[in-house]
């Protein structure tokens, strides 16, 4: 089946220790939405995809964690979140309405080895609403060194306002699937479907991999579309996120 | 540790005492977290096997899965992403029942699991044994669904929950510890909730 799960990764990858980051940029894309830049003392390179755990505590000791991608690549010298607001969300409600420019918050990571894109190999990112986040790291690693020719990006969601950084992968050549809205002189609403990832499909190279991130619901229809279209199951990286 | 100003916490009114550290309570939910396509397997095609440091390296195929005494797990899961879920009823074979059948060697220390889509674990041997981990079919009463590991998948509750591999197809006996997919991504190579052994070093 596909032995490459278990074969492709290459070295291991270093899980910093926790670190006391300061909160230098805090804006509201969206209302349910907050995107963070972070300084991060003697922090790791990360790889493009790859995610920090953020804590919370309380004066009492106790404590609240969650991971989120980096939207970021190694080259800025901050560390970018972008956190959706979820319902009822203890970690994600605090870091959307209680988080100012100057708090201290901390973080921990690089951490995920598996579900990266080096900017070396061909790759395919198809993202589903947050699901961009760890792409949009990709994309701006590809601009950084140049590989831009290398990755391409679908990126789903139900409309322009629930896309994160939808003037970003739009600017670099997105296709962007919006299931409740269409988009002007492009492609009309509707979901996801064989006919946005099929493009792509045509001229793999070698190393070529696929990204999926999104909701189970979205990784498993994205990923079910691929396959169908013969993308073997060893060519997909799938990062699938619940409401934690 | 730094104080999150104005941070109170909302999750833990009624907090459990059998709660691993820095866990919280899922409730009714159960997220699906994976990092490789969900196959879609044929129980009546499939296959289970044990080898490496065995007697006798058997296989068994669904029915013969399923002619094994049975037993139960009830309890908790505990997941490294910080989310645990309470009072879950699985149902499956024992591990136990497995190695004895195939025998173990005495040399045999770790095992490595092994999912048909080639996902991989470590755990050392003792972790498996003494009614500690199954090999599980149904979760609540219900069939395993493919997303949760169906038809199939290793149950190790006392573990963080990747180390109950999904779509589990073998176990391999060793003398020596091979890390496996998310160990050599840096989690770590045990991973006891209650130590809070999430990622290599912990």
């Amino acid at each position: 089946m596909t032995e490459q799960v278990a074969d492709s990764t290459t070295a291991p990858a270093p899980t910093g220790a926790w670190r006391t980051a300061v909160v230098r940029e805090v804006r509201h894309p969206h209302p349910r939405a907050v995107l963070l830049r972070l300084e991060v003392p003697d922090r790791i390179d990360h790889l493009p995809g790859q995610h920090y755990v953020v804590r919370l505590s309380a004066p009492d000791g106790y404590v609240a964690q969650r991971s989120y991608s980096l939207s970021s690549p190694a080259e800025d010298p901050l560390v970018e979140l972008y956190v959706e607001r979820i319902d009822d969300g203890e970690v994600s409600g605090y870091l959307a309405d209680g988080v100012a420019v100057g708090d201290r918050l901390d973080v921990r990571g690089p951490i995920g080895g598996w579900f990266v894109w080096r900017g070396t190999t061909p790759a395919l990112g198809v993202g589903g609403g947050t699901g961009v986040v760890p792409l949009v790291a990709m994309l701006r690693h590809a601009q950084a060194v140049g590989a831009t020719d290398l990755l391409r990006l679908v990126a789903a969601a139900r409309t322009w306002d629930d896309l994160p950084y939808a003037d970003e992968l739009r600017d670099a050549g997105a296709v962007l699937a919006l299931s409740r809205t269409g988009l002007a002189g492009g492609r009309p609403s509707g979901r996801l479907a064989a006919d946005d990832l099929a493009p792509f499909l045509e001229d793999r190279g070698p190393g070529w991999t696929s990204f999926v991130c999104g909701s189970a619901g979205f990784a498993d229809s994205a990923t079910t579309l691929l396959t169908g279209l013969g993308v073997p199951d060893a060519d997909v990286r799938v990062e699938r996120f619940g409401p934690t | 540790m730094t104080v999150s100003r104005g941070f109170a916490g909302r999750r833990r009114g009624g907090q459990r005492t059998d709660l691993p550290p820095g866990q919280y309570d899922e409730g009714d939910g159960w997220p699906v977290l994976t990092a490789e396509v969900a196959p879609r397997l044929d129980p009546q095609s499939w296959s289970m096997g044990v080898d490496g440091l065995v007697d006798t390296p058997r296989t068994w195929t669904w029915d013969e899965m399923h002619a094994l005494p049975q037993s139960d797990y009830d309890g908790p899961i505990h997941c490294v992403t910080t989310w645990s879920k309470f009072g879950m009823h699985w149902s499956g074979v024992s591990v136990d029942v497995l190695l004895d059948a195939a025998g173990v060697k005495k040399e045999a220390k770790f095992v490595l699991a092994t999912s048909t889509t080639g996902y991989t674990t470590n755990l050392p041997l003792e972790h498996l044994r003494g009614g500690q981990a199954w090999v599980a079919w149904e979760a609540d009463g219900k069939p395993l669904t493919r997303e949760h590991g169906g038809p199939v998948r290793l149950l190790v509750p006392h573990l963080y929950f990747w180390k109950s591999a999904k779509w589990v197809t073998q176990l391999t006996l060793l003398d020596h510890d091979v890390q496996g997919f998310w160990e050599r991504n840096g989690y770590h190579d045990l991973g006891d909730p209650w130590r809070e052994q999430r990622y290599q070093g912990d």
